[in-house]
């Protein structure tokens, strides 16, 4: 169909104006269309809309197959849902749920928290160790050079035992 | 007891005792936890729900925590019960409406609380006034050593305490501060401390109401973040820097508007005194919104004669489930809304 207006360009909008209960359609281009006051969204937007949807499809949909084997549950059906199935989850789902964890949580996503007694001391251990890593570079960071020094002591200490 | 008898009272952490209990009304802290071997609620069968509901509860008479937990087994609690926890802060309003192998276990002064079979397993919170948050961590991070004696909790070096939501994770830890804002909505400022909140990972949600208008200028602020960083970081974080700041901005908000616009903010406060002095019927939103200028009139020391505790009673207290516990019946929303005009007015001329 050609547009009405320039009688040039193949006509892309299509208006129906009702006005006193009649119909009057409008075929026209898209800058016959905006000269003429409709609005028409930038067609740059929505394909960078569409792309981005495709970007965070073709990773999901290679993931999306992935299921846990012992609770059953697929990347899908936890991107639809937002919970996990189990605790094995955070390991056969790891590399995809990193980018998520990002975003929540920031760029360290190791556990730095409390650690259960029955943990094991080795563990605890690590732990400790990393969150006062991660306290001392805070510190260098922030200038905080008499605590910094407290944490290097710290870690100094905790190494050798 | 029992939980009628929960509606006559005021809950241990609504004291107005707490620091700088004029701006902060509370200071809650709550750890996530799941049970190793067991799926997450969404993949557990009824079966395995029943299963975790009985071990949990069965764990709670033996803790031996500093006060005495009673335990509640929601999914066979009254509706009116359900809804009188939701309103106390005890449990959460999903917990209170969903089924199967729910159940809740809070102490007498209802410091402390604990939800088994939410969102996860176990859920354990407890309730300061005020401005408590060390002593708020140190109680519920006690409660959780206790339960962690008795079981296995899910948990890997790498992600921490591993919760049914990515956004859990590590630490599981919701640290969350109820604040009294009206200052900064009257001046239209809360959508910046909302904006910046977000920058620090942090958000800002009314506590009455839906969506973004909070009635009774109730705000609670809480962590984002909860993997990658320690609990003590977080609480320090919030007491240091969060909470001073937001609290301060509150305060410049609130003594600006009395240099500038005195007669106006007085306006405010005197004629909600006035309507709720006179009122024979009300909403629960028009009351929130009329005792949140109260409030803030009572915090400024425009009305000299009405204690800070009376007005945190009558927020707790004027909520619809409080008003039918004591009422010992359900009630039409007409009735409720004369019995809550007929509480406030009681209530006031006592003061």
């Amino acid at each position: 169909m050609i547009c009405q207006r320039c009688h040039k360009n193949e006509a892309t909008i299509h208006i129906t104006e009702v006005s006193d209960g009649e119909h009057q359609e409008n075929h026209l281009c898209e800058k016959c269309a905006e000269a003429n006051g409709t609005v028409v969204k930038n067609p740059a937007t929505i394909n960078q809309l569409l792309s981005s949807l495709i970007m965070a499809h073709s990773g999901a949909a290679e993931l999306a197959g992935m299921t846990c084997p012992e609770c059953g549950i697929s990347f899908l059906e936890f991107r639809q849902q937002g919970l996990l199935g189990c605790p094995n989850d955070y390991e056969v789902f790891s590399e995809a749920l990193g980018d998520l964890l990002v975003r929540v949580h920031g760029q360290d996503i190791h556990h730095v928290g409390k650690v259960p007694a029955r943990g094991g001391s080795e563990q605890k251990k690590n732990i400790q160790l990393l969150r006062l890593q991660r306290e001392l570079a805070t510190a260098v960071e922030a200038e905080q050079y008499e605590k910094a020094a407290k944490l290097r002591d710290q870690i100094k200490e905790f190494e050798q035992e | 007891m029992k939980l009628s008898e929960l509606a006559q009272q005021s809950g241990g952490w609504l004291k107005s005792e707490g620091p700088l209990a004029g701006i902060v009304v509370s200071s809650r802290v709550r750890l996530a936890r799941n049970l190793a071997g067991y799926p997450f609620l969404s993949r557990c069968d009824h079966q395995q729900k029943l299963e975790i509901q009985a071990f949990l509860s069965g764990q709670i008479d033996s803790l031996g925590t500093p006060e005495s937990l009673q335990y509640i087994n929601i999914d066979e609690a009254e509706e009116l019960d359900r809804q009188l926890l939701v309103e106390r802060h005890l449990i959460s309003r999903q917990h209170a409406q969903a089924n199967g192998g729910r159940g809740m276990a809070f102490s007498a002064s209802e410091k402390t609380s604990v939800m088994i079979n939410e969102e996860d397993h176990l859920r354990l919170q407890t309730l300061q006034p005020g401005l408590k948050l060390d002593e708020a961590w140190e109680e519920v991070n006690q409660l959780d050593d206790l339960f962690e004696a008795k079981l296995d909790y899910a948990f890997s070096s790498r992600f921490g305490y591993l919760t049914a939501c990515p956004t859990n994770v590590g630490t599981g830890i919701r640290v969350s501060v109820m604040l009294h804002l009206p200052g900064l909505k009257m001046s239209g400022q809360i959508e910046q401390v909302t904006r910046s909140a977000q920058d620090m990972r942090l958000a800002v949600r009314g506590v009455h109401g839906e969506g973004t208008q909070a009635a009774g200028d109730f705000y609670q602020v809480s962590n984002q973040k909860t993997l990658g960083t320690s609990e003590q970081q977080i609480i320090e974080e919030f007491k240091n820097i969060v909470v001073p700041q937001i609290v301060d901005y509150e305060k410049q908000t609130r003594e600006k508007l009395l240099a500038e616009h005195g007669q106006f903010v007085d306006d405010k406060v005197f004629r909600a005194l006035g309507m709720l002095q006179n009122a024979r019927t009300i909403s629960s939103e028009e009351s929130l919104g009329l005792l949140s200028h109260l409030r803030m009139g009572v915090t400024l020391e425009r009305i000299p004669d009405i204690k800070l505790d009376a007005l945190n009673e009558l927020f707790l207290r004027t909520q619809s489930a409080h008003l039918q516990q004591i009422e010992g019946r359900a009630l039409s929303a007409e009735e409720r809304g004369i019995k809550r005009a007929d509480y406030i007015r009681q209530k006031l001329s006592q003061n």
